[in-house]
């Protein structure tokens, strides 16, 4: 890759024929928000929150937004003079991180249809792999961080089912819903797109470690920010129009009145996606964004079938389903069945026992049986419930 | 003249003879005494001089030199009060020295020649039969957790006047009260099993637990019953064997928390969560024992087991593994055994609110989780979990079992495993290593199956696979059953500590 042609910033603005990285001028660019995220903090806290188009700017225009005074307009152009674009790209290809900007071919079609596209899009996991994943059907599942047992669980097995059937997950690796999804759709093997909020090298947040590098290895990650960038609180709203121009489909799983998934779920409505929200439990703050959601009018998603409907149209998706194995419950003697009944309507190990007849060490020995055949799991110290298959 | 009086020094909780020597010779009057007292033996210099004086004996007003050897060893507390006064009496010539070569003392002294009981009676009378004495002297309080060493004449006194005239042969020695017979009828103190209504489950796996040794974990709501239940287990636990309880007595007697007698019952420990790990494990300059090793042969209950420091914790892992804790002090190293079962109990989370009440986010459970997780998921065996019980009008309650009725299948299963376990190192399934576990937990085909089955669902690692078989091998000697059935393990899987789904 390290071909003479950099050397030379005269030929920086003409567009690069190689559809795999990112042109000079749109890694300058991004390098330059990179630069001046502190500013567009400031712009936008004065300013009192989102600013549309403000991304989309020219790198003049955009110095001008966000760094008026002249010493900051002197340092922002001291920074543009001095940047060395060879130097950023040995830094990206030694990190294994691949760029991507709008004059590239590779770029993935959906954010075409920002205003404020990012200038240049980097990337984990391989630009054909991206491609690929973006040539399937996208869905972006998000929702609170502080998600509900019931908000996770639906959120993993969304992620795990649109995976399975072959339909690229992409989310924010915050806690909560965005890490359920992701681990759904990396049980699954199936893609898993992450977009974040800092550089593509910064896991966010720490938390989230293991799940980061999981990602890594078996899935592709993206941000518009320069890798080592940590994110800023501008940067998340930002991530979200990413997520919801490369998604066909947004599906909101648990969001709070003010939940930063509704403004994924408002950039996806302006860019004329599917939003689609998971019913909540209507006495929990939790949920009240995502009901609401549902209330004007967003498709109503009780699994990965009825978000599989919206992209493949009603019916259709049943037709081209695979002929599945039969329900291993189904196959249950009737006392595991009575069982597995009591554990899915939320019974202790004492109910369990009540409800099926059994005596509390038989009613233990059909729990072990279950779990160990796969049809309940643990969920908390100690107690059971039941798998969505 | 020189008289010597064998004692005895507990360390640990063992104890190691002690020569109490006692020169007498003309010179300026002066009570010297050397061989590495501390302040507490050095004051005895002033209650002999007291005690002889009040008890109708001279005290010689000589020069007096007294050695406590062996000369290295650490000698501290007033339990070589009679020593040293006996001493003194067979060096100026007040009591017959070749009597006094046939005894072994201990005992502390009031001023007013009263013999005042010791700590770690059990522990001397053991020194003293293993040191081949024929007679211990010991205090009238001390005399029937003396005698239960048994192979040794135990002479009580209680004052100073008294032992005199026993020396000098002008009076028979009292009657030693005789050891109580080990009883098989076991009357025990524990509250009843019988008394708790309803959690039919938790009183399963706390039968299981009883049964093989194995520690367990109780989780669910404060209030709801986990600490009546552990109270419970010393109930269901087979009564101890005579050897279990000389230990027990020794170590209670060291420490100073025995009855006088033997002890019948097994202890029941419950520490609160603010204890160092020196006061779980023992310690300190001179070595007590901690509360593992109080809890011998018995319960450790730790409540609020999330509470506990985490070094607390971690120092529990090793002596819980060993049965057996090794404390350095200088060269030389003590060790106190700690063979007892761990029973934890804590809550479902953090807020303790209960499952529908509660407050917690999910980052707040996973972080509770992974508390619970890391210092603990090495040490639990068993985990259940306690929920309110239905609500069943008064008096419907259906006949629960007594502590009595449990403990008889206990028992039968407890014997079943030393019948198999014997000659190895382990006592009951819990304490089988791997390579015992593998050789003596024979599966049935059905239940090789099941293995398999959770195995290939990745339910199971090396370690927690032997730990699942060691249970199973329990349920199965509950059930009297030879090799380990498909429905016994499925049971012991059940029982075991997983981590959530959702803490990946």
């Amino acid at each position: 890759m390290s071909r003479a042609d950099v050397a030379h910033p005269a030929s920086s603005r003409v567009p690069q024929a190689d559809p795999a990285r990112a042109c000079d001028a749109c890694l300058r660019k991004a390098h330059l928000i990179g630069h001046l995220a502190g500013h567009i903090a400031g712009v936008l806290a004065t300013r009192g929150g989102r600013t549309p188009g403000l991304l989309g700017l020219g790198e003049e225009d955009l110095v001008a937004a966000v760094a008026p005074r002249a010493e900051q307009l002197a340092e922002a152009l001291r920074f543009l003079d001095g940047f060395d674009v060879a130097a950023a790209r040995s830094g990206l290809s030694s990190a294994g991180i691949a760029s991507l900007c709008r004059h590239t071919g590779r770029y993935p079609a959906g954010l075409r249809d920002l205003d404020d596209a990012p200038a240049a899009l980097f990337v984990t996991g391989g630009v054909a792999r991206l491609n690929e994943l973006c040539t399937q059907p996208v869905v972006a599942i998000v929702g609170t961080r502080q998600a509900s047992p019931y908000g996770s669980e639906v959120a993993q097995a969304l992620g795990r089912g649109l995976a399975a059937a072959g339909v690229t997950v992409v989310s924010g690796l915050a806690l909560g819903i965005d890490a359920a999804a992701h681990r759904g759709s990396l049980e699954a093997a199936g893609g898993a797109v992450a977009v974040l909020a800092g550089g593509v090298d910064v896991p966010y947040p720490r938390h989230n470690l293991q799940l980061y590098r999981r990602l890594r290895e078996h899935g592709v990650i993206v941000s518009e920010l320069p890798p080592g960038r940590r994110p800023l609180r501008w940067s998340f709203p930002a991530r979200n129009r990413i997520m919801a121009a490369l998604a066909g489909v947004t599906v909101v799983v648990e969001a709070a009145d003010r939940s930063g998934s509704l403004i994924t779920a408002s950039f996806a409505a302006q860019l004329g996606r599917t939003v689609a929200a998971v019913p909540g439990r209507v006495t929990s703050d939790k949920t009240i964004g995502s009901n609401r959601l549902l209330r004007e009018g967003a498709a109503f998603v009780r699994g990965p079938e009825d978000i599989l409907d919206e992209l493949f149209g009603v019916g259709r998706w049943a037709q081209e389903r695979l002929p599945q194995p039969p329900d291993p419950a189904e196959e249950l003697e009737p006392a595991l069945r009575r069982v597995l009944e009591a554990v899915e309507d939320g019974e202790d190990v004492e109910g369990v026992a009540r409800t099926a007849g059994l005596s509390p060490a038989a009613a233990r020995a059909a729990l072990g049986r279950l779990e160990a055949d796969g049809l309940v799991a643990r969920a908390g110290v100690g107690a059971f419930e039941r798998t969505l298959g | 003249m020189l008289a010597g009086v064998a004692t005895f020094a507990i360390e640990g909780i063992e104890s190691r003879e002690v020569t109490v020597e006692v020169d007498v010779r003309s010179g300026l009057p002066a009570f010297t005494v050397v061989g590495l007292p501390d302040a507490g033996v050095r004051e005895a210099r002033e209650r002999v001089r007291a005690a002889l004086l009040n008890s109708g004996c001279e005290f010689p007003l000589k020069r007096l030199t007294a050695n406590l050897a062996p000369a290295s060893l650490r000698k501290a507390g007033p339990s070589f009060d009679l020593a040293l006064a006996l001493a003194v009496l067979g060096a100026s010539g007040q009591a017959p020295r070749a009597a006094l070569a046939e005894y072994a003392v201990c005992g502390e002294l009031s001023l007013g020649g009263a013999v005042r009981p010791v700590a770690g009676a059990v522990a001397i009378a053991l020194g003293a039969r293993r040191a081949g004495y024929a007679r211990l002297i010991v205090p009238v309080e001390n005399a029937a957790e003396a005698a239960v060493v048994g192979e040794i004449e135990v002479c009580p006194v209680p004052d100073l006047g008294h032992l005199v005239e026993l020396l000098q042969g002008r009076r028979r020695p009292a009657e030693a009260p005789s050891p109580p017979p080990p009883s098989r009828r076991y009357r025990c103190e524990a509250p009843d099993l019988g008394d708790v209504r309803g959690q039919a489950d938790a009183k399963r796996a706390l039968e299981i637990a009883a049964a093989g040794g194995h520690n367990l974990l109780m989780v669910g709501a404060p209030g709801i019953g986990k600490t009546m239940l552990a109270r419970r287990l010393p109930g269901i636990l087979p009564p101890p064997s005579f050897s279990e309880a000389l230990e027990i007595t020794q170590v209670h007697s060291v420490a100073g928390i025995g009855r006088g007698r033997l002890a019948v019952e097994r202890p029941f420990r419950a520490p609160h969560h603010t204890i160092s790990a020196q006061g779980l494990v023992g310690g300190g300059a001179i070595p007590r024992p901690g509360e593992i090793t109080l809890a011998h042969h018995g319960v450790l209950f730790l409540d609020e087991l999330t509470e506990f420091s985490r070094s607390a914790l971690e120092a529990l892992r090793q002596p819980l593994e060993d049965g057996r804790i090794e404390i350095v002090r200088g060269q030389r190293a003590i060790a106190f055994p700690s063979r007892t079962m761990l029973v934890g109990a804590c809550n479902d989370c953090q807020c303790a609110r209960g499952r529908d009440d509660c407050t917690c986010t999910e980052l707040d459970r996973a972080r509770y989780a992974r508390r619970l997780s890391g210092p603990l998921l090495d040490r639990v065996d068993l985990v259940c979990r306690l929920e309110p019980s239905a609500p069943v009008s008064a008096g419907a309650w259906p006949q629960a079992e007594g502590s009595e009725t449990v403990a008889k299948r206990v028992a039968a299963a407890r014997e079943l495993q030393a019948e198999r376990l014997a000659g190895t190192s382990a006592h009951c399934n819990a304490a089988m290593d791997a390579g015992l576990t593998q050789r003596r937990a024979l599966l049935a085909a059905g239940a090789r199956a099941r293995l398999v089955a959770a195995g290939s669902r990745n339910l199971l690692n090396g370690r927690s696979q032997d730990r699942v078989l060691r249970i199973a091998r329990t349920v199965a000697d509950l059930a009297e059953s030879t090799y380990v059935g498909a429905e016994h393990f499925d049971e012991a899987l059940g029982y075991r500590l997983a981590p959530a789904r959702s803490a990946a």
